[in-house]
């Protein structure tokens, strides 16, 4: 960093003293968020804890080119803060959050609805934006849908076939999260953890165990770190060659469907090689990992993930060479680079706008800061980059794992978590395969959590489906949707 | 070209769907642990240790009677069997855990050591329902597992079509109604509806420790714990998440079309 910033500055998956955390009057927080987005920064988080009857607010930017990860906090107040959504829409979600969690109104916020809905008869019941119109007509989809797939509900406004306005309501999976970290850890906290979104339970658990090892000022042995960063990217692999597959259905490819199909699962059972698991339950915790994997385990996924590369490489070939393919892929569900940068999309969805962010690279922590993968980036930002970039994807975690099987460091596995340091915030990041995982846990003078804050790469990148659906026909939604395919759960908590 | 090497492809792998039912059911992974087992009359007096690591609160000691495992309610971490002195609870490691029963989960007591394996729906419905099962998948709180692990039963190693198990795109053409996730109070609405637009006779079957019993997320405010406070629960399948094959045991073993018949209630 040559520039100078008023935030503290940390590097992901440390602590600092929640005393030195820059506190400011609250317009002159809002002032300096704003100013470092102007920048061209990231807002990773922003959240509201609870003082008493007042609330402060909490800011978490991610200086992608910096390295470096930087806190601040208001004051308390109560009542009313300005909105910065107006300016930087990157806020939205997050004050639309705060205001449903603590009742804090953003002032001037464009589209003021809570955000999960957690109190009545459902997301789906309320008022939405809608468009006017003799010619206009409005469809609803979900919360249950026609496939084996989580709720959520999506309001289109359209003229004949073309999609004017998607509105997306989510909270139909809303589990509370969040409020039960409260006073913790409890000894349901890192099943929970897990299950945050249950296709991700590698990226939320190694977050989790990160901001705990962080705020026990300790760091998994070697070894564990490097088995997290195995998994993650068994966990990439597995999901993103689903996604090939559900893409190439939708678009009724079925030779790509049927492969990926059945070697998604040959890579979640190469999870379950390490932990028994298929989703990776139990295989991190804080502390380490309590499973090692010995040569000859580690033998035998090294010989299965090659077979299941070269399949997979096969399945994508039939893909990028069919013309039938391509023509349904290409300039479907595009999103400018600028948009994109916008709304602070992450994730595979990012980068196939042409945006350079990925955690791994911008933010290393773990065994990241000593094996690197190259950001993988398409610039067309249409359902056809975003199923390029997995693919590029795919290949890259291959060659990462091939690499990194045979670089195992030596030692324990798991090491005792000493007691959490009271009055200490934390904060990592993790690339999961949707993108960003942010876990931000602050304690208080007792070494209890405080205030857990979780964001799911999901919750940056709703909007960014929902713009992507903007002059497409309404057709083209499941497979504009499926090249995002976003977690209902994460976002909903 | 193309179309040339992926038909040559095809050609050269043949049928990829597993022989199982009417062959050996593929091996789970050797770390998986499966069912567990649980013989009360080992533990020794006194003893807490599993009841206190238990995240679900899945076993309980009341004083002077013998412990008790709701397998309905376990997440499959295997603390429990880490820390038991007297190898009271072990892992079986049998993929087999559908049960009829909510009160059949609960295992411990001399005769309840292993699970009652379901038994078959009747002779009525299983004319019915026996050849061509169709199914309305709701996710209710599910964190994506189950579901993934639902979905892996339609892909062509498992082929779930031969059996005549299909998941079907609205209630109205649906038999019953397979459910996962701790039942959300979000979703509260939208299964109850859902349930009644499915002609009757229904069934409705729970997929995984979220739709038993609330699995990780047991007691919260958010949740129902589980679908029978709800509906009517005709099958039971335990899990975090359970394996495919677990929860393709349990449908076969409802239709009536798996040969060994040991253990049902």
């Amino acid at each position: 960093m040559n520039r100078t910033t008023p935030f503290a500055l940390l590097t992901n998956g440390n602590a600092l003293p929640w005393a030195s955390v820059p506190e400011w009057p609250l317009p002159e927080f809002l002032r300096n968020v704003g100013a470092e987005l102007d920048r061209g920064e990231r807002l990773s988080s922003l959240f509201g804890v609870p003082e008493g009857a007042a609330l402060r607010l909490v800011a978490v930017l991610a200086f992608d080119a910096g390295n470096t990860l930087a806190v601040a906090r208001s004051q308390p107040f109560s009542g009313s803060f300005p909105s910065l959504t107006a300016t930087h829409s990157q806020a939205h979600l997050f004050e639309r959050e705060i205001w449903e969690q603590h009742g804090a109104v953003p002032e001037n916020h464009p589209w003021l609805k809570a955000v999960r809905q957690d109190h009545g008869p459902g997301p789906a019941v309320g008022e939405f934006f809608r468009v006017d119109g003799r010619e206009i007509h409005e469809v609803a989809v979900g919360p249950v849908h026609a496939g084996i797939i989580e709720p959520g509900h999506f309001r289109f406004q359209c003229a004949g076939e073309e999609v004017l306005h998607l509105e997306i309501a989510l909270g139909f999976q809303h589990r509370g999260v969040e409020e039960a970290l409260a006073g913790g850890p409890h000894r349901a906290t890192v099943y929970q953890m897990e299950t945050v979104a249950g296709d991700a339970t590698i990226a939320h658990a190694s977050a989790y165990a990160s901001v705990l090892e962080a705020l026990a000022g300790t760091e998994a042995p070697l070894r564990a770190q490097w088995l997290r960063a195995i998994a993650l990217e068994l966990e990439r692999l597995a999901n993103h060659t689903g996604d090939l597959g559900a893409l190439a259905g939708d678009v009724a490819f079925l030779p790509t469907a049927s492969a990926c199909g059945k070697i998604r699962g040959d890579f979640l059972n190469l999870t379950a090689m390490l932990c028994g698991n298929r989703f990776g339950r139990g295989l991190v915790r804080p502390g380490g990992c309590p499973r090692d994997g010995d040569l000859d385990r580690l033998g035998k996924l090294r010989e299965r993930l090659e077979t299941a590369l070269a399949e997979v490489q096969q399945a994508a070939v039939w893909l990028w060479d069919a013309a039938s393919v391509r023509t349904r892929f290409e300039h479907t569900g595009h999103l400018r680079a600028k948009q994109a940068s916008e709304v602070g999309l992450v994730g595979p969805a990012a980068r196939a706008c042409g945006l350079v962010r990925d955690v791994r690279f911008d933010h290393p922590s773990g065994w990241f800061r000593f094996a690197q993968v190259p950001v993988s980036v398409w610039p067309d930002g249409d359902v056809f980059a975003r199923a390029r970039v997995r693919w590029l994807e795919i290949q890259r975690s291959g060659e990462f794992l091939r690499e990194q099987l045979d670089a195992a460091p030596e030692g324990e596995t798991l090491s005792p978590l000493p007691a959490l340091a009271p009055n200490t915030l934390a904060v990592a990041l993790v690339e999961g395969w949707r993108g960003e995982v942010c876990h931000v846990a602050l304690t208080g003078a007792d070494g209890k959590l405080r205030r857990y804050k979780i964001t799911d790469p999901s919750f940056h990148n709703w909007m960014g489906l929902a713009l992507a659906l903007r002059g497409q026909a309404i057709s083209d939604f499941p497979v504009c949707n499926k090249s995002f395919n976003l977690s209902y759960c994460g976002f909903d908590l | 070209m193309f179309v040339h090497d992926i038909l040559l492809n095809r050609l050269k792998r043949g049928c990829e769907t597993m022989a199982y039912p009417a062959g050996p059911a593929p091996a789970l992974p050797d770390r998986h642990g499966g069912a567990l087992r649980v013989e009360a009359a080992k533990c020794q007096a006194g003893c807490s240790a599993c009841v206190v690591v238990c995240p679900t609160e899945a076993i309980t000691r009341p004083p002077n009677q013998p412990v008790a495992l709701d397998l309905g309610r376990c997440i499959f971490c295997a603390e429990c069997v880490r820390v038991c002195p007297t190898g009271a609870i072990t892992q079986t490691g049998d993929h087999r855990m559908a049960v009829r029963l909510r009160e059949d989960l609960t295992l411990g007591d001399a005769g309840k050591e292993q699970l009652r394996l379901a038994v078959a729906l009747d002779e009525k419905l299983r004319r019915l329902f026996g050849r061509s099962l169709k199914l309305r998948q709701v996710s209710a709180g599910g964190c994506a597992a189950c579901e993934a692990d639902t979905n892996v039963l339609g892909t062509i190693g498992w082929d779930l079509g031969r059996f005549g198990i299909q998941f079907v795109a609205s209630p109205r053409h649906a038999d019953g109604l397979l459910i996962t996730g701790p039942v959300s109070k979000n979703m509260e609405l939208a299964l109850r509806k859902t349930y009644a637009a499915v002609p009757e006779p229904k069934i409705v079957i729970a997929v995984g420790a979220c739709a038993i019993a609330g699995g990780p997320f047991v007691g919260h405010p958010q949740v129902h714990n589980g679908a029978g406070a709800l509906v009517p629960v005709d099958l039971y399948i335990p899990g975090c998440p359970p394996h495919p094959l677990t929860i393709l045991d349990g449908l076969l073993r409802l239709l009536g079309r798996l040969e060994d018949s040991e253990r049902r209630s």
